[in-house]
């Protein structure tokens, strides 16, 4: 059964059991392996991408649920040039093992999407995902970075 | 370290001569940290420089348009090492920092982080950590067999590949490229300067390029004791340039083991016994081979792995393979297991590792305290799950694997797959966590096994489950201790514990206490895990700090004196330092409010003091809000001081992690803990505050991947105890009844 759906603008079409998670379509074979596999179980947030600019936990969302949905990956954050979100993270240097902060940085984007000057429980309450290297607090720092670029632009 | 045992004698007669002859003898790779002599050159890594590329050392490459590269013999786990390395490195070579970039060295012998080595040969073996030993005496004994090398823990990286390799490798380039532009111009070297990868020659005002230089400069001999700087003129080092990683590490392009793509590529996903040491009785897998996109099913006896098109196929399909297993230690569980350590600590054989004085009197004078701590068992549980690929080719085999000893792991692959190392060739990715979970070979050589039997190459991948439930975890132990006090002093320690056998050598000491004390008894059982233990972050130093800085607190209050000063009165003088900048940038003398408290620990680790304080709420239930972290660090020299600040706070959000929801239990041979709902994490919501102050310090760097994770858990604790009166002496703080906030 083939199943569409746009992913970072373009229209794909795949041929895949419809319960494959969206994840590993996008991993396996579109060959965008930006985001990444953490629990499996939607509790990492390790695997979030945008579904028609929802923050999404990818790993348990079946492919046939997304037909038809605009869906977006950490490689359209950008690219060409870093986003305020990227350049955020960059002068706070968040990232140390840096396998989370795909799924940090899409989950940053939708709240600054939605939330344009985000309180500090704004950011408690979106950004649940987990980062075993522990960079919460650099994360933090570069949210309200990245809600000021995104002001000044 | 006064502590470290003799070297081994035949490792004690080799000179730096010898070793270096060895080096030729063994093909030209192992240049001891520095140096690769350019007649050796050839007998390098054709890999590594290619075409008019010209290789200053091992550890650098100078190319024609004047970039330099800085290859480290570690692991990118998150740590920054790289560039941290590189900084020391550039620092000495006078390099343009905008011009330099890392690249991970190939796992081949070339590159062995043989700065353990060398800083032996070259009578700086003081700082070298005991436990390393072995694999020095590997290194030198065994050196045909290239079984060392490229080891990623130990906090290493900076205080012994920097400090003894790196810095060393800079200087000498420099001077080789001093020498070039002196044959160049016919002037000599001491009228040379090189700055920002240009060497001038002042008198004349003629100028050069590191990258115009380097063809000739390669021609000159490197000098193993090359003048170094004088830290009052660094200008690379100390400063917080952003890591060379981090780019790609917010854009989706940094490549981990798990996203490695090989033509032809299957899938494997694995089920390992539920039951430890159970076997594969039988394997019915009719149901999963019908389904769409599978191609076999492999019984490994102690595993079974469905090999698909792909991964998320290949793991649906192994919940439909019908798996019968037999044996293995059904009766294993958490509650054996302690009470085997409670009646090794009542019966078993003690070993002496600490005495001093008479106990015995010193109990019997003073105030006398008997405190039972323990601790469990703790997942790493790394973010990127376990994975290997293996790509078998008739004469050997490409391995792609985020791994923390990339040599060993190929020279285990290599025993898997009845290959010689030289067959096996590594490739480079980074790692999603490591954590010392990534050092062990348990997953690499199952995915050789697993390969060996496909008929494609394979990358398996551990599910959550798989990888929670089969990890190499670190060990639950039990310690009891004995203190007194008399007059505000302690008089006597003393402690019996389990050592369960995590890795961690005798020579590193986390046993000892690191207060004076006049009277000191401690000993142990060895009593190792029945279930697979290994490094975890920080190692013993995560029981023993706990232990330690919990019973100090128990004693100041023994002594009525104030937790800090007590230890303050008791320690040496740079820990003294520590405690009283910590004394006065946490807040520690000021008056909270009820159900606010702040604790203090202080543990001494890989050659970095961290003293920390951690103010706590606590409510009428029992919830802990950890609000704030005060971290004061004596690492020696700070060689990037963002980075380093990044190690500190990661380190504690792991500790308080551990210390508020990590338990590993075992009930039935099996592990009950499969996912992050029965293994919780510390998120942004309850994340503390933190700051983190460093002493200015000229001390050869410290590690600092590790040390700042043993403190916190034991300030969190003895800030509960002051905020409720409750000690924690068993972990984690739910067993006392709290619960995080």
């Amino acid at each position: 059964m083939s199943i569409s759906f746009t992913l970072n603008g373009t229209p794909v079409s795949v041929d895949v059991d419809p319960e494959m998670p969206l994840l590993w379509v996008v991993r396996e074979t579109q060959g965008l392996t930006g985001t990444k596999f953490g629990c499996g179980i939607a509790a990492c947030g390790a695997c979030t991408m945008h579904v028609d600019g929802q923050a999404t936990r990818t790993c348990v969302l079946p492919v046939d649920a997304i037909e038809g949905a605009d869906v977006r990956t950490i490689e359209d954050i950008g690219p060409e040039t870093p986003s305020a979100v990227q350049a955020a993270w960059l002068s706070h240097q968040v990232p140390q093992c840096g396998y989370c902060q795909s799924g940090m940085i899409m989950a940053v984007e939708a709240l600054l999407d939605e939330i344009p000057d985000p309180s500090d429980a704004d950011i408690d309450a979106a950004i649940t995902n987990i980062c075993r290297c522990g960079t919460y607090d650099r994360i933090r720092a570069a949210v309200h970075t990245a809600a000021r670029l995104r002001r000044e632009a | 370290m006064s502590d470290t045992p003799e070297p081994r004698s035949k490792v004690r007669t080799w000179t730096r001569r010898s070793f270096l002859a060895t080096a030729g003898v063994v093909g030209g790779g192992l240049a001891l940290g520095l140096t690769l002599s350019p007649n050796r050159l050839k007998m390098s890594d054709d890999s590594v420089a290619t075409g008019d590329e010209i290789l200053l050392n091992t550890w650098v490459k100078v190319t024609p348009d004047n970039r330099i590269t800085v290859f480290f013999p570690h692991s990118e786990m998150g740590q920054g090492a790289g560039t941290g390395l590189a900084q020391m490195l550039a620092e000495e070579m006078e390099a343009d920092w905008g011009a330099v970039s890392i690249e991970q060295a190939p796992a081949t012998d070339a590159y062995i982080n043989s700065d353990l080595g060398r800083g032996y040969i070259l009578g700086q073996g003081a700082n070298i950590p005991a436990f390393m030993y072995p694999m020095i005496d590997f290194a030198f004994l065994q050196i045909a067999n290239g079984l060392v090398g490229q080891l990623t823990g130990g906090s290493t990286a900076i205080r012994l590949t920097g400090q003894h390799g790196m810095r060393r490798a800079g200087a000498a380039a420099r001077e080789m490229l001093l020498q070039a532009a002196a044959a160049e111009w016919d002037v000599p070297v001491t009228s040379l300067a090189a700055r920002d990868s240009v060497v001038t020659h002042a008198a004349s005002g003629r100028t050069a390029t590191f990258g115009a230089l380097a063809a000739r400069a390669a021609t000159f001999s490197p000098n193993l004791k090359p003048a170094l700087k004088d830290s009052a003129e660094y200008r690379i080092v100390g400063t917080s340039k952003p890591r060379l990683d981090l780019p790609e590490k917010v854009n989706g392009a940094a490549q981990f083991g798990i996203d490695v793509v090989v033509p032809g590529m299957v899938y494997a996903a694995v089920a390992l016994a539920p039951v430890r040491d159970a076997q594969v009785a039988s394997v019915e897998d009719a149901a999963a081979l019908g389904r769409s996109g599978v191609r076999q099913v492999i019984n490994l006896r102690d595993a079974v792995a469905v090999i698909a098109d792909s991964y998320w196929t290949a793991s649906r399909a192994l919940e439909e393979v019908g798996i019968d297993w037999s044996g293995g230690q059904t009766d294993l569980s958490s509650a054996a297991i302690r009470a085997q350590h409670m009646s090794d600590l009542d019966t078993g054989d003690m070993e002496e590792m600490d005495q001093a004085g008479d106990v015995s009197a010193a109990l019997a004078s003073g105030t006398a305290l008997n405190a039972e701590y323990e601790v469990p068992y703790l997942a790493h549980a790394t973010m990127e799950p376990m994975n290997c690929t293996v790509s078998l080719r008739g004469d050997g085999a490409d391995i792609w694997v985020g791994h923390q000893n990339q040599l060993h792991a190929r020279n285990a692959i290599a025993e898997t797959l009845r290959m010689t190392p030289e067959q096996v060739t590594m490739h480079p990715v980074y790692l999603g966590g490591g954590f010392g979970r990534r050092g062990d070979m348990d997953f690499v050589t199952l995915a050789a096994r697993i390969a060996q039997a496909a008929d494609a190459p394979v990358k398996m991948i551990w599910s959550r489950e798989t990888d929670m439930a089969n990890d190499t975890y670190r060990p639950a132990i039990i310690s009891r201790m004995q203190g007194a006090v008399e007059n505000g002093r302690i008089t006597a320690f003393a402690s019996r514990y389990i050592d369960a056998r995590s890795g961690m050598p005798d020579s590193e000491r986390p046993f000892a206490f690191q207060y004076e004390v006049p009277n000191r008894d401690v000993a142990r059982v060895i009593c190792p895990s029945p279930v697979p233990v290994g490094t975890w972050r920080a190692v013993d130093f995560t029981q023993m700090g706990f232990f330690h800085e919990s019973f100090v607190d128990e004693l100041a209050e023994a002594a009525g004196a104030d937790p800090l000063r007590f230890r303050m009165d008791h320690a040496t003088p740079r820990r003294r330092a520590v405690l009283e900048r910590l004394r006065r940038e946490s807040g520690w003398d000021r008056d909270l409010p009820p159900g606010q408290a702040i604790g203090v620990a202080m543990v001494d680790s890989f050659e970095t003091i961290v003293a920390q304080a951690v103010h706590v709420t606590v409510s009428e239930d029992r919830a802990v809000k950890v609000n704030r972290v005060t971290s004061v660090v004596d690492c020696g020299r700070v060689i990037n001081p963002s980075a380093a600040e990044a190690q500190v706070t990661g380190s504690v959000i792991f500790g308080l992690t551990s210390a508020l929801y990590g338990e590993i239990t075992l009930e039935g041979g099996g592990v009950q803990q499969q996912n992050f709902p029965e293994y919780d994490m510390l998120r942004l919501s309850n994340a503390p505050e933190q700051a983190v102050h460093f002493i200015a310090s000229d001390h050869a760097p410290g590690g600092l991947g590790e040390p700042a994770v043993p403190p916190v858990t034991p300030a969190l604790c003895n800030a509960i105890y002051r905020a409720t009166g409750t000690r924690i002496r068993s972990l984690p703080v739910a067993k006392s009844g709290f619960w995080a906030a």
